[in-house]
């Protein structure tokens, strides 16, 4: 076996076209902010009277108060001033907000994953269930979530059900697909040989599950759960628009939307896209680990 | 005592070509502690065979009896042990938890297992191995392993369908070698599906030829080489004059078609 390069040699070369992939964005960041937001400085100057400077016309862009694309450092300082320097308990911390979305998220996906193993297990062990069930469930992806997250809400609501759990259910009906499609494949993934060396032990079709089906699978659950928690943040966000803004990151969009707070959605945004990579991470670390704990990494 | 009996046995597979006849009119018996090899050019149903033993494929015609019970409640009363072409360890498995496999599922309690997990590995050769994982095994050795996780539950009956096909020929000389030492030990009936003639010549008692297109039994011949085989008996003229036969079996099976 050869050694393989450390964590840290591996982040040391990855690094350069990490950055510079950076540096590139954040360059057409910053021209994207500047031409976008010209136009207003020169109406501005027109309507004043006064000469349009260009060079000062520029710097102004950087710092508009509604711009139409806020530059870089204007969305990080609101998010500064919107993380660090507010308590958590203010309705204008972003950490607020956000952990009101990650608690929708991380439920939807607990139901998500629990609704898509056990529709897996049924159309792999269910003939019925193998023939009727799997349309369906591609059927109900195509609806645009946009579409019903609102008659969810309302519906549970007339039945006196209103919080987070609706949220939680709208990022179940999106985390849920991944899972069922990933994991009807990772069931289905021993080969001939293991499954006719369980056959010739006599196995019981539970110890099949246990000890072929599910290990073999693994692999495929951490790959579709890795999808879901993704999936399973756009629904909480989604869930959050038609309750009237009240709390997290969807809530802060909205009210963003309406008072033309441009800078308000970036900060929102970002911080959506930093949760979702993160869960995503973390699915993935976990999933290494898991896979290293049964011997499947070398 | 007669382990295996089949008589006109008989298994076609339907498929969108039309009829294809695995096994025809198939009459064998194999006697307890015969080592029997089933050679012939693929297709001649010698692999088939095997697994109609095992249950894992059903006849259409004839009838087959295991340990005088029906192929079916032969495997429920878990009678035999298979080594399949591939090793097939279980990935996510250690080597040693591999060969407790059938163990933990026939329902042994853990102190009875690692007994026999241990007894197994030291009978091919790997005891100390147990906690490796396959992947840091050679090919050879996990073969072996798939042949301890065979013996683990001690059936008295070993069926092996290629076990050392996919491997280097120095490789597999040494485990024909250890596989006889094995069922000397042992004194199990072995069931050995090979495409090689000095395979089959150096391990059996019993020598099974077959021809396909159908799959049928052309010559059975029964070895004349003392029990006690070393690995240069591959050069006397008794071992020379009975891998003749073989291969004058197989050449007359092909003439067929």
């Amino acid at each position: 076996m050869t050694k393989r390069p450390g964590m840290l040699t591996r982040a040391k070369g990855a690094a350069l076209p990490v950055l510079t992939v950076v540096a590139v964005i954040f360059m057409v960041w910053y021209a994207a902010a500047a031409i976008l937001n010209l136009p207003w400085e020169r109406d501005q100057a027109e309507r004043a009277k006064v000469e349009f400077i260009l060079t000062d016309a520029l710097s102004n862009t950087m710092s508009q108060e509604r711009p139409v694309l806020p530059a870089p450092h204007q969305v990080a300082q609101e998010i500064w001033k919107t993380t660090v320097q507010k308590k958590i308990t203010s309705k204008r911390s972003l950490i607020y907000h956000g952990w009101i979305t990650l608690s929708a998220t991380l439920l939807g996906f607990l139901f998500g994953t629990i609704l898509g193993l056990a529709l897996a297990i049924g159309i792999v062990y269910n003939r019925a269930m193998d023939m009727s069930v799997m349309p369906w469930v591609i059927a109900s992806q195509t609806i645009p979530i946009l579409a019903i997250a609102p008659m969810i809400i309302v519906v549970l609501n007339a039945v006196g059900v209103s919080g987070l759990l609706p949220k939680a259910f709208i990022s179940t009906y999106l985390a849920f697909f991944p899972i069922v499609v990933g994991m009807v494949k990772g069931l289905r993934s021993p080969d001939t040989l293991q499954t006719d060396l369980m056959r010739t032990y006599n196995a019981s079709a539970s110890q099949t599950f246990w000890k072929l089906r599910l290990p073999t699978s693994m692999p495929y659950l951490f790959a579709s759960m890795k999808v879901a928690v993704a999936a399973s943040l756009v629904g909480a966000i989604v869930g959050e628009l038609p309750t009237g803004a009240v709390a997290g990151l969807g809530a802060r969009l909205l009210a963003g939307s309406y008072y033309g707070q441009t800078i308000q959605i970036w900060s929102a945004l970002i911080c959506a896209a930093i949760l979702a990579a993160s869960l995503v991470a973390i699915v993935g670390l976990i999933g290494r680990i898991v896979e290293r704990q049964m011997g499947f990494a070398r | 005592m007669t382990v295996i009996s089949a008589q006109n046995l008989s298994l076609t597979f339907e498929t969108n070509d039309g009829p294809v006849h695995a096994l025809k009119d198939v009459d064998l018996s194999v006697e307890a502690g015969d080592f029997v090899s089933f050679i012939g050019p693929s297709g001649c149903g010698k692999t088939t065979f095997l697994r109609v033993i095992a249950d894992l494929e059903q006849p259409t015609g004839g009838s087959i009896t295991v340990n005088g019970v029906s192929a079916q409640e032969a495997r429920l009363n878990r009678s035999y042990g298979y080594v399949f072409q591939a090793a097939g360890l279980y990935p996510w498995r250690s080597v040693g938890r591999n060969v407790a496999l059938p163990l933990e599922i026939i329902g042994l309690p853990r102190a009875e297992r690692r007994e026999r997990v241990e007894k197994a590995l030291a009978l091919v050769d790997l005891a100390g191995f147990g906690k490796k994982f396959p992947w840091q095994l050679s090919g050879g050795m996990q073969q072996r392993a798939s042949i301890a996780r065979a013996l683990a539950f001690d059936a008295d009956l070993l069926l092996m369908d290629e076990p050392f096909g996919a491997l280097d020929e120095i490789v597999r000389d040494h485990l024909n070698e250890q596989l006889l030492a094995l069922w000397a030990r042992t004194n199990k009936t072995i069931c050995f599906v090979t495409h090689s003639i000095p395979e089959a010549v150096y391990l059996s008692t019993k020598i099974v030829v077959m021809s396909p297109r159908p799959g049928r039994v052309t010559d059975i011949i029964q070895s004349t080489l003392p029990r006690e085989r070393p690995l240069d008996i591959r050069e006397s003229p008794e071992f020379l004059e009975i891998a003749h036969r073989v291969r004058e079996g197989l050449r007359a099976g092909h003439s067929d078609d």
